[in-house]
């Protein structure tokens, strides 16, 4: 007996979500399994449309108005402007309060922890009031131990983008005496709960602290953005409670890996595919496929050894990039390793990389090519299998990390493919 | 984002007979430094003295390269529950770290006659004190109890007092087997072994009942082996020359049933993770590969070579509403969602997931006063949701995760395997 479904999505990044999402919608029983956490919990938690084109250029106004634009094979041309819209609904859809953007089609520009202002399509609420382009005086606020964040660095930088508002910052030390390198879960766990912490020889509860050591700071600034661990499960109530001690508008400003704004999202999407019904098995490898004419009639699962087939009738590959596991390489070449799908790329190492580190890396933009279905192909354009599609950053043709477009590609080709998959059914 | 090694490459290797000959060093290369095992990590979020699963993984490793290199103590408050290990998108050998370098703090860095040693060695040897209990199981259940006794157990050997000891089943599964002449079906072409491990036996025959009547049903032929611990007790505290001698046996006899043509299953996950992953990760004994490659946790087992969904179709029971969680130690082997997914199909029985935290207990970690507090404030989560749910009775496969259930919200807890009995087996 296999494990039996409708769809069987492979990976549990944002593609593959949005695919069993989309496919649940066409009415189809959907299985997602994933091996490991995606890189979602080592992303920011910003999802970003487009902020530059893949000349360069930007940052880009209306992400929407430029997608139109871009080359035959980009991912958001397969999939098409329609489905990029219908995955950003169902995105607000799915998280509701906690993301804002919404309301306009236009990229908000949100300062972030290494001083950069990034254009993005969605941020979490926890960031909405320190948007750049939001007036106010802006104190940013860091903690000594947190290097990732300099405080005063960030404000430099907001301010020499010409913002009409002042911007300063401070460094101080997180009250409670925590380690050096206590984890962003450390820190959230204690705002959370409120828990008490020793300070100056007494204790008191740790958001009554942290107020207190930035009020010497606060000078009139009208908002203050922390680095973002403000709680997790709680968050809203932690930013409320500080910012009503303030008196100033309390926001979070998006970090590096581990991200928890980035944990909240994962969190809150797994939330809603339990809601809607879709089952979820994390923990073991897709490793294998048996075909029969020219489709997939089984994969099979490696449980700690042993081979468990899955069988469905779509599925749907969303196994994630380089970082995610989907795309490996070797010294012979540049592979997917489930269904050995075509990656093109020059059989010369050497002409994978260019020589800066910043340069425009030719192994950026691996990962496998598709039709306007999301079919992966092969070497002569014909689909590797009539009931497989691929998702997110295994597909190729585009730059995620140049044109800041890694979580709206994930999610308008998982959606897309998804519903394509759920309708074949 | 390099061409990782899969832990199947990694050689067995004997850690007992020479723990610093091991090469874990492709896989403490294969650390991208992304941290996502910190952030999974339950002890880091609560306790301020403990470095990470990052530190205490792949950094020691690389520092315990050098000479005169001590272990840092805080290994002793990794709590094993592994969720560092589950996580790890880049096959970082976690739990084969912590459990190599615990077992070489406890060999070279901790006195044989502190305390705390021996506390160790008696909470990981639970099958020794199981099996005297289970000679007096009446006396047992009241004198592990009793005031006094727990008075000098707290004192005497940091076994904190707000703990219950569980209670000593009066007949433990092996008599009960005996006593109804073993296997009631035979089938050579469906055989199972069935690893039992301590607790099923000693505490919670009903479990092990509950399997034997539900494969029976489903027409299996059960070999019930001579088995000893599977040493999960044993690699948390670094007793792994305990667990190694309980291994042996295991491997011996499991292999022995594999030859008769049986797979091998289990119904507690820390039992089935260790004869999957520890066994092979930690020890080179002959026919380990082979009993790893065999084995499976019950329901898996099921949910494979059985269409479940056909057999209980129709069925119906009269269960309480359940407020399940997944043990650590199953999201590890990726079984987490697979009790509410059976449960879904059955009539009259609703199973509510009460969210994916640890419980905190972690087999013998709260058992020890130094990490009750921590244990406790790890389950809080746990607690507060189950409190939440419909149900007023738990459920999960772990034994020990149902102790700590138990112990934060006073619910009695079922396995999932007895929602199945109640299911699919008409009583006699
Ligand atoms: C450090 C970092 C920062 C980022 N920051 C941003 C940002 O600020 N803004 C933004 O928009 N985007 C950002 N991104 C990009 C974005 O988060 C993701 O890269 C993108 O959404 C890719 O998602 P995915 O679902 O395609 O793949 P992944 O997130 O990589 O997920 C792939 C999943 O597939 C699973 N998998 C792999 N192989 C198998 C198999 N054989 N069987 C079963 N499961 C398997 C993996 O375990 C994983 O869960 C960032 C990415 C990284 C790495
Ligand atoms: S999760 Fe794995 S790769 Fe990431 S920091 Fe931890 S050990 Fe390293
Ligand atoms: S085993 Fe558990 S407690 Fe130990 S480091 Fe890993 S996540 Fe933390």
């Amino acid at each position: 007996m296999a494990i039996e479904d409708d769809v069987l999505v492979i990976g549990g990044g944002l593609a593959g979500i949005a695919a069993a999402v989309g496919a649940h919608e066409q009415g189809a029983r959907v299985r997602l399994v994933s091996h490991k956490q995606s890189t979602m919990r080592q992303a920011s938690g910003l999802i970003d449309l487009l902020g530059y084109t893949p000349n360069g250029d930007g940052p880009v106004v209306d992400p929407f108005e430029a997608i139109e634009e871009l080359p035959e094979g980009h991912p958001y041309e397969r999939a098409g402007l329609d489905a990029v819209r219908a995955a950003m609904d169902m995105f607000d859809d799915a998280t509701g309060e906690m993301y804002a953007g919404s309301h306009t089609d236009k990229n908000a520009l949100v300062p972030t922890h290494g001083g950069a202002i990034k254009p993005t399509a969605r941020y979490p609420d926890s960031a909405a009031p320190g948007i750049a382009s939001a007036h106010g005086d802006t104190l940013f606020v860091g903690f000594d131990s947190m290097i990732e964040f300099d405080a005063p660095v960030a404000a430099d930088h907001l301010a020499a983008t010409g913002v009409p508002y002042e911007t300063d910052g401070a460094t101080i030390e997180f009250p409670g005496n925590l380690r050096d390198d206590a984890k962003v879960t450390r820190f959230a766990h204690l705002l959370d709960r409120d828990d008490e912490v020793a300070v100056d020889g007494t204790t008191m509860p740790v958001r009554t602290a942290l107020a207190e050591r930035v009020k010497e700071h606060i000078d009139g600034h009208d908002r203050v953005g922390f680095p973002a661990v403000l709680g997790d499960d709680n968050a809203a109530e932690v930013r409320a409670e500080l910012a009503d001690k303030l008196g100033a508008s309390v926001f979070e400003v998006p970090m590096g890996p581990p991200s928890l704004p980035g944990l909240r999202l994962e969190d809150r999407l797994y939330e809603y595919l339990h809601e809607i019904g879709v089952r979820v098995s994390t923990g073991n490898p897709i490793v294998d496929v048996e075909q029969a004419n020219g489709e997939i009639d089984r994969v099979v699962g490696d449980h700690t050894g042993r081979e468990v087939p899955y069988k469905a009738q779509q599925y749907i590959l969303a196994t994630g990039g380089l970082v995610g596991k989907g795309i490996d390489s070797d010294r012979e070449g540049v592979y997917e390793p489930v269904f050995d799908c075509h990656v093109p790329h020059p059989a010369d190492r050497y002409d994978w990389f260019e020589d800066g580190a910043f340069d425009d890396h030719e192994f950026a933009r691996f990962g496998v090519p598709v039709d306007t279905e999301l079919r992966p192909l092969d070497a002569d354009n014909v689909p590797e299998f009539e009931n497989l599609r691929a998702a997110g950053s295994v597909l190729g043709g585009y730059d995620f990390p140049s044109e800041k477009s890694g979580s709206g590609v994930s999610l308008a080709t998982g959606y897309a493919a998804g519903e394509l998959a759920g309708d074949r059914v | 984002m390099s061409d990782s090694q899969q832990p199947s490459d990694f050689e067995p290797v004997d850690v007992f007979a020479e723990t610093d000959g091991m090469d874990l060093r492709p896989g403490s290369d294969d650390c991208y430094k992304c941290s996502t095992c910190d952030t999974n990590c339950p002890v880091a979020e609560v306790d301020d003295d403990f470095p990470g699963p990052k530190f205490q993984g792949p950094e020691q490793w690389r520092l315990k390269r050098k000479d005169d290199y001590d272990i840092d103590d805080s290994i002793t408050d990794c709590s094993n529950c592994l969720r560092c290990d589950t996580s790890c998108p880049s096959e970082v050998p976690l739990s084969q770290m912590h459990n190599t370098a615990r077992s070489q703090y406890v060999d070279n860095q901790m006195s044989k006659l502190s305390v705390e040693y021996i506390r160790n060695r008696i909470l990981s040897n639970y099958r020794t004190s199981a099996y005297l209990a289970s000679l007096f199981p009446r006396t047992a259940t009241f004198v592990m109890n009793f005031g006094p006794v727990r008075w000098v157990m707290e004192k005497g050997l940091g076994i904190p007092s707000e703990r219950d000891f569980p209670e000593f089943a009066t007949t433990t599964f092996r008599q009960w087997w005996k006593q109804r002449g073993g296997a009631q079906v035979q089938n050579p072409d469906k055989r199972v072994a069935y690893f039992h491990g301590c607790y099923s036996n000693y505490n919670t025959p009903e479990v092990a009942k509950a399997l034997v009547h539900v494969y029976e049903e489903l027409g299996y032929e059960i070999m019930v082996p001579e088995q000893k611990c599977s040493g999960t007790p044993m690699f948390a505290n670094g007793m792994l020359s305990d667990a190694r001698r309980h291994a042996e046996t295991n491997v011996e006899n499991l292999t022995a049933a594999i030859e008769d043509g049986a797979d091998i299953i289990a119904s507690c996950t820390s039992c089935s993770l260790a004869l999957r992953q520890e066994y092979p990760e930690l020890f080179d004994i002959d026919g380990i590969e082979d009993v790893s490659n065999h084995t499976y946790d019950a329901l898996e087992y099921l949910r494979i070579y059985e269409d479940l969904e056909a057999e209980l179709e129709g069925a119906e029971v009269d269960f309480p509403d359940l407020a399940y969680h997944a043990p650590c130690h199953s999201r590890n082997q990726g079984l987490d969602g697979q009790a509410l997914e059976l449960i879904e199909n059955i009539d009259g029985v609703m199973a509510e997931d009460v969210g994916d935290s640890c419980s905190g207990i972690s087999g013998t970690y709260g058992w020890k006063t130094e990490h009750y507090d921590v244990s406790m404030e790890i389950g809080e989560e746990m607690f507060e949701h189950m409190e939440h749910a419909e149900g007023d009775v738990g459920m999960t496969e772990c034994p020990t995760c149902a102790m700590q259930m138990e112990h934060g919200t006073g619910y009695e807890i079922k396995h999932p395997l007895e929602v199945l009995e109640a299911a699919l087996v008409s009583e006699e």
